[in-house]
């Protein structure tokens, strides 16, 4: 072995043995947090946090709260409130972790998370509280446990279920503040319609590719959420992150500015007193944060004030909603709470192949030795040189129309190699889940010449579904 | 007349990616927010104008600014526009 051989060898090993001293010192943690009391589960009622009983700070909330506690709109009062206050996470995503952390590290008294998901590896470039041993553990109990082994003193309660009409308004009850960390309509209209009823300030986040939106709803005579946008978005132009991308930072922002909103939300709660007259409170009330990351811009927006005529947070007299558990949210919206992809419907089930069926055609076509159908991948060009099928032709979904020409052209190629008298030409559409092929094909009926010998037919459920039937070793993204 | 138009949190997908657009309009006439929306449909739109515009209205879901404020606040489809004026569109995002 060459001296430059052993030399890698030896700085291979060394980083191994990092790797093993790392993966020590993450266990003794854990078995370290294992010693602690145990999260509560599902008990929002009580409030009990330290400094509240004492009235005064103890010596070690001091040392640990000097740098904040010194600051003139804080002091001895401000933290005593953020002890005794409590704050509802709504998501334990992307927004959730940053805010709930803050929060918990600002030593707000008791921290409630919400989510019924469970991590997945997807999530760890943004949710960063999760670690890559909590894949597939509630995402809840995740960032509950982060928050514990950050903050001991803090109380947390995990909520480890599906927010709907029927556990809203309980949970948003049991908290001073909530946070809506949230990712889809229906879900963000429930919550806001919640604390509406409740009579709680809500604090919103939302955040997409390199985009983020901050406001604060309900507060005082500020408007909610329903006064902006009294009628949803038709849900085809609804966006979220898995399918339109996210940039980890952007709710890493966003989040944190929630919790920032959330302390002066909580400090302006505190009775002024001679010695101290700084006054504080939330910016964003009435007010819309706009961030680009992309551009580097912030744009401070404001917003229409409390409408008369707004369904929920007008006059009990004239308000139409005065239950949540009346409103069907997924219906309103027209889809429901789930970020995850619901395939839609368009085409009958004999215009589609199943991923298995495919398969079938492609080993045919092997066996035969030539390929008597066409592949067209309709995903973005971009998404192609993630993972792509073999002798698929990339012609994306929304340059249909502008490459019409290209697409007859390369039809036609087929066409003409094929055997005369031999049934007509296949043509499959795949696209990433199977939502998009199924507009392609129908786009393409409309594009191609209705007398060309052509079965148009798209894979259910796209590449993902090639990935879970067809090959494990296939991307998934 | 120089007009400023913004759109962002995807609005800005429907007009060729471009997030800045400034826009002269002639200013013998005068423009109210419906006569631009009108504008915008006839010269900038690259897809399908019901992605933007429901009959006269701007979409749900797309927040309307003028000069940093809430058109509602200026008198949304009425308002006259000045010159200089910075008109934004906003997609509202609801991912987290
Ligand atoms: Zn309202």
């Amino acid at each position: 072995m060459s001296n430059t051989e052993e030399q890698k060898e030896i700085a291979h090993l060394r980083s191994l043995l990092k790797d093993k001293e790392d993966e020590i010192a993450r266990l003794k943690l854990l078995i370290g947090t294992a010693g602690l009391p145990e999260i509560d589960k599902e008990d929002p009622s009580g409030r009990t946090p330290t400094a509240a009983r004492h009235g005064h700070l103890t010596k070690d909330e001091v040392s640990r709260y000097s740098r904040q506690l010194i600051l003139p709109q804080v002091g001895v009062e401000g933290q005593k409130q953020l002890a005794n206050s409590s704050v509802l996470i709504l998501g334990a995503g992307g927004l959730g972790c940053p805010a709930a952390i803050y929060l918990a590290a600002a030593g707000v008294g008791h921290v409630g998370v919400v989510d019924y998901d469970v991590v997945e590896v997807s999530n760890l470039h943004r949710q960063i509280m999760h670690r890559e041993a909590s894949v597939g553990v509630s995402k809840a109990a995740s960032l509950a446990q982060a928050v514990r082994s950050l903050n001991s003193r803090v109380r947390v309660t995990v909520h480890d279920v599906q927010l709907d009409g029927s556990n809203a308004m309980d949970m948003v009850s049991g908290y001073d503040v909530a946070l809506d960390c949230s990712d889809n309509p229906a879900t963000r209209y429930l919550i806001n319609d919640a604390c509406v009823l409740a009579g709680r300030p809500l604090i919103s986040g939302s955040a997409l590719r390199w985009e983020g939106q901050l406001t604060v709803y309900n507060y005082r005579d500020g408007p909610c959420y329903r006064c902006l946008y009294p009628t949803p978005p038709n849900p085809q132009f609804v966006t979220n992150c898995s399918d339109g991308g996210v940039i980890g930072a952007v709710p890493g922002l966003i989040g944190t500015l929630q919790a920032m909103e959330t302390i002066k939300l909580l400090l302006a709660e505190v009775k002024p007193d001679t010695s101290n007259h700084c006054r504080i409170g939330p910016s964003f009330s009435g007010r819309l944060l706009v961030f680009d990351g992309e551009s580097a811009m912030f744009r401070t927006v404001s917003l229409r004030p409390k409408q008369l005529d707004c369904a929920v947070c007008a006059s009990p007299q004239t308000r139409t909603i005065n239950r949540v558990q009346d409103v069907d949210y997924a219906l309103f919206c027209g889809r429901g709470p789930h970020d995850k992809d619901e395939g839609l419907r368009i085409l009958k089930g004999e215009d589609r192949v199943t991923a298995s069926e495919f398969r079938n055609v492609v080993q045919q076509s092997l066996e035969m030795e030539r390929r008597p159908y066409l592949l067209i991948d309709v995903r973005p060009h971009l998404e192609t040189s993630i993972c792509s099928l073999p002798d698929s032709v990339n012609v994306p979904f929304e340059n249909l129309e502008e490459r019409v020409d290209e697409l007859k052209e390369l039809v036609n190629r087929h066409l003409a190699r094929k055997d005369a008298g031999q049934s007509p030409l296949s043509v499959y559409v795949v696209c990433r889940r199977g939502n998009n092929s199924q507009l392609a094909v129908e786009r393409m009926r409309t594009l191609l010449p209705a007398d060309w010998p052509v079965v148009i037919k798209d894979i259910v459920g796209g590449l993902q579904a090639w990935a879970e039937q067809v090959d494990p070793l296939f991307p998934i993204y | 007349m120089e007009v400023s138009l913004n759109f962002s949190g995807g609005a800005e997908l429907l007009f060729g990616k471009i997030k800045q657009h400034t826009i002269s309009l002639p200013a013998e006439e005068t423009w109210s927010m419906k006569k631009l929306l009108n504008w915008i449909k006839d010269n900038l739109l690259k897809e399908r104008p019901e992605l933007f515009l429901q009959g006269d209205m701007v979409r749900p879901g797309i927040l309307v600014l003028v000069n940093n404020a809430d058109w509602e606040l200026v008198g949304q489809l009425d308002y006259l526009l000045q010159n200089k004026d910075e008109i934004v569109f906003i997609s509202t995002l609801h991912g987290g």
